[in-house]
């Protein structure tokens, strides 16, 4: 039994660990500036944690044959710990972990600590059940106003995130279903919601932050290769949650403008 | 002190009940509690597992129609995902290791006679059967079960139009979760009570079982972490049904103003993860107690490091409570504390890793005998890694940001606190069933079971990993809308194929349950030569558990292969010196 206990931890262990390292399942491509540091450190922690799992299940899976009643073995040996290896232990796992944390906090801390940079594309992001909206704020770089009482999902655009079109500022406010931002330069998003909680994933982006009715949330990112990525819903938010996505378009910044100034026409 | 703890053990002692419903069902016997406990589990436990099976279903064949149910709306999925969490993690995560197997052993373990409060033993029992009752009526309401997640967030677990669901349905759920929490309080107060007031002389506290010492934690955590869930779900009655804000700030359903203003969703979040995160320790401490007795009985050999078992369970115990955080780092909350939550909770892993070095120092150099209940604790040894390993990444707000809310943490807490507690509750099972019921289970099919369940467990769990970094969100009920989910699906067949053979291995389990309790061979009093106070009494135990007489204790708990000893082991009760240690 000792043996089948050993076999079956083994195979399970190499099976799983082969479809890690042969990448079949894998991150989608990176395609922002954060991305090369957060897969580098995935790599890492996977790595590190990868030996940890393999050295486990292979002591566990040994001990259990190598030790294993039989007509020969040997009696258990009366022992009752040893402090040494406690405190080496103790000491190892808790420099592998805080470490690793220590690591990677300085991508956390460029991701989220610092707002964006002045020049960035402005993009307001707007959750509701069960579609995302995406609204620029147009030359005079201003939000026009929204009203509750405005808001009408089911006609779609400026009336789904209840924009007041009495307001100056929202006379050149575009509001689109499919994101569009220029490559190279950083986007900062604030994220809304005016219903349940939402969450804008973008996995090719590594980006990801909950929109919560109540809070308007300041996020950047830069993309840096230009095509066509899909965003979906990561948090819960009622039955139509799966499928609440669509597609975000990073274009060179001449075509982007070109698409601004079309949209900018059609308004008028 | 001494005659304190003469005066409760008298106050507590109780005449044998004589009729059925005195004795069976609203017993003051914390063997037949425990037993309720544990029943209750069982058939909450496939329910849960039933609805898990329709889920796997509809997500790869989503135009499926089942008899009986017909097509599986968008709506019903979502309720389905809701009611199977909340079940596994209250009325089966929960019950099962702690108030069935907890109720059962820890006064016998202790050498007392009852627990500390036999009435509200009573009642807590009671109060939970109601919560479950009012859990599982939520199916057959207006709009039928609530879609909110066991997470159950506001706004849309507080606003009836949010969804189907969030009308009555979504009422009962918190009812009942409420009603929970007052049943695990006052099993919480009782479990501490007992263990602190009603061990018998010589059990001092470092002479305890682990299972004891886990059982303990468990009930301090509880004490302090469904005390603030009951506040939250009274919150959320009120915002619900009263017209408060606490949850609510100004949203807009279907064109229409809602009536709230000003409340934090988030205040939610973080009340609910204070008690979510000690939660899950709720249900692996006891596990891991039992885990730490079963390979020290059989490996034959004194369990490695006794006392730092003890302070590695007090520590995740202490910690637990301050790592909730790392349920949000994609929230909205403030940066910053990602740092502090995440410098927790990598601590955390710590004990935890501590644990899993004494069991394979436990395992090192014994004479190890592979019985059900055994294969069941090293089952949970490497479920217990392999869920423990990805802890690492999601605890890293870095790396949280692609796989936070894919299948890559369902994959993680399923491993973890799912299938290695539940390991835990098999490995008792077979472990006690003897005591229990004195009888044997049959050890042919229990070994059948394990390895269904061993290598099913590993096939359903560990492809989700690979979903979830490849960005397949949790909670979908389709994976036909999301394009790059396409190529996902082949991987989530082998899982469902997987979840089918699986289930289907726990009918083996349940036949042996029932079937052994009639016919199994008759157990003696002592089956595995182990060493601790439930194996000095009966097989079953008397109403009194030790027939009249209180056990004195002289030994730890563990001494196992004792050089000179007449036999491998020496009891706890056994006069006979053990040399020092």
């Amino acid at each position: 039994m000792g043996l089948v206990v050993l076999i079956v931890i083994w195979l399970i262990t190499f099976v799983s660990t082969y479809f890690f390292i042969a990448k079949t399942w894998w991150l989608p491509m990176g395609a922002s500036a954060s991305a090369a540091g957060i897969d580098h450190h995935f790599t890492t922690t996977y790595i590190l944690m990868g030996i940890v799992f393999v050295a486990a299940q292979v002591a566990l899976g040994l001990f259990a044959w190598k030790y294993r009643e039989g007509n020969s073995s040997a009696p258990a040996r009366y022992i009752h710990g040893n402090n040494t290896l406690e405190i080496v232990w103790t000491v190892l796992t808790a420099i592998l972990f805080i470490g690793l944390n220590l690591m990677s906090s300085s991508i956390w801390a460029a991701e989220r600590f610092r707002p964006a940079e002045a020049g960035a594309t402005k993009v307001e992001v707007t959750g509701m059940q069960f579609a995302w909206y995406f609204r620029y704020p147009g030359p005079d770089g201003k939000f026009g106003a929204t009203k509750p009482e405005l808001i009408d999902a089911s006609a779609g655009g400026e009336s789904a995130i209840g924009l007041d079109t009495t307001d100056p500022a929202s006379k050149d406010d575009i509001v689109s279903g499919t994101m569009y931002v220029p490559v190279n330069r950083e986007v900062e998003l604030i994220l809304r919601s005016h219903d349940v909680i939402h969450s804008f994933f973008i996995p090719n982006m590594r980006f990801k932050q909950d929109a919560v009715p109540g809070l308007a949330i300041h996020m950047h990112f830069t993309p840096i290769a230009i095509g066509d990525y899909p965003f979906t819903c990561t948090e819960l938010c009622g039955l139509g949650h799966y499928k609440m996505n669509g597609t975000l378009k990073v274009v060179s910044q001449e075509e982007y403008d070109k698409w601004l100034a079309a949209r900018e026409a059609e308004k008028q | 002190m001494a005659t304190r703890e003469f005066a409760a053990h008298e106050a507590h002692v109780h005449a044998a009940p004589q009729g059925f419903i005195r004795k069976w069902v609203f017993s003051l016997d914390h063997k037949v509690i425990g037993l309720q406990y544990y029943f209750l589990a069982l058939t909450a436990v496939f329910v849960g597992m039933f609805l898990s099976l329709l889920m796997r279903i509809h997500l790869i064949w989503p135009t499926a129609h089942l008899p009986m149910l017909g097509d599986i709306k968008p709506e019903m999925y979502v309720s389905l995902v809701t009611m199977h969490g909340t079940i596994m993690v209250f009325f089966v995560l929960t019950t099962a290791p702690q108030g069935g197997f907890g109720n059962y052993f820890l006064p016998i373990q202790i050498g007392a006679a009852d627990m500390a409060f036999p009435v509200i033993n009573m009642l807590s029992f009671w109060v939970t059967f109601l919560a479950y009752l009012v859990m599982l009526s939520a199916f057959f309401v207006t709009g039928g079960a609530p879609l909110h997640g066991w997470t159950g967030y506001p706004p849309l677990s507080a606003v009836p139009s949010a969804g189907p669901g969030e009308g009555p349905g979504a009422d009962l759920w918190v009812i009942s979760i409420a009603l929970f929490c007052i049943g695990a309080l006052m099993s919480a107060l009782n479990f501490i009570t007992t263990t602190l007031d009603m061990r018998a002389k010589g059990m001092t506290l470092m002479r305890m079982p682990l299972t004891c010492w886990a059982w303990f934690i468990t009930a301090i955590l509880g004490l302090l972490a469904f005390g603030v869930l009951l506040s939250a779900g009274i919150l959320l009655l009120l915002d619900r049904n009263a017209g408060t804000s606490f949850y609510v700030p100004l949203t807009v359903f279907s064109g229409q103003v809602v009536g709230h203003r000003g409340g934090s969703p988030l205040l939610w979040q973080h009340l609910f993860w204070f008690f979510g995160h000690p939660e899950v320790y709720i249900a692996i401490l006891p596990a891991m107690g039992l885990c730490s007795q079963l390979v020290s009985v059989f490996s034959r050999k004194p369990i490695f490091g006794y006392k730092a078992m003890v302070y590695a369970m007090l520590s995740i115990g202490l910690m637990g409570f301050m790592v909730w955080g790392h349920h949000m780092f994609m929230s909205g909350m403030n940066p910053y504390s990602a740092f502090a939550f995440s410098i927790m909770t990598m601590a955390i892993g710590v004990p935890s890793a501590i644990k899993t070095f004494n069991w394979l120092g436990t395992l090192w150099g014994g004479r190890i005998r592979f019985v059900s209940p055994m294969l069941f604790a090293i089952g949970f040894v490497s479920l217990f890694v392999t869920g423990g390993i990805s802890g690492p990444f999601l605890a890293q707000p870095t790396l949280d940001i692609p796989l936070h809310d894919t299948a890559f943490v369902t994959a993680h807490f399923h491993l973890i606190m799912g299938v290695a507690s539940i390991f835990g509750i098999f490995a008792a099972t077979y472990y006690w069933f003897p005591k229990m019921f004195g009888r044997m289970m049959n050890e042919r099919l229990a070994r059948l079971h394990f390895w269904f369940t061993f290598v099913g467990t590993y096939c359903i769990f560990m492809p989700m990993h690979y979903a979830g970094m490849a960005g397949q969100p949790r909670r979908y009920s389709q994976f036909t809308e999301l394009h790059y989910l396409e190529k996902l699906i082949p991987l989530n067949t082998f899982i469902t194929f997987a979840a089918f053979v699986t289930i289907a291995a726990q009918f083996i389990f349940v036949f042996n349950l029932f079937w052994s309790m009639k016919a199994g061979k008759k157990a003696s009093d002592n089956p595995w030569e182990a060493t601790t106070l439930e194996w000095t009494t009966a097989t079953p135990p008397p109403h009194d558990n030790f027939g009249g007489h209180t056990p004195v204790v002289y030994n730890g708990p563990y001494e196992y292969s004792v050089p000179g000893a007449p036999r491998d082991y020496v009891m706890q009760t056994d006069p006979a010196t053990v040399a020092a240690h």
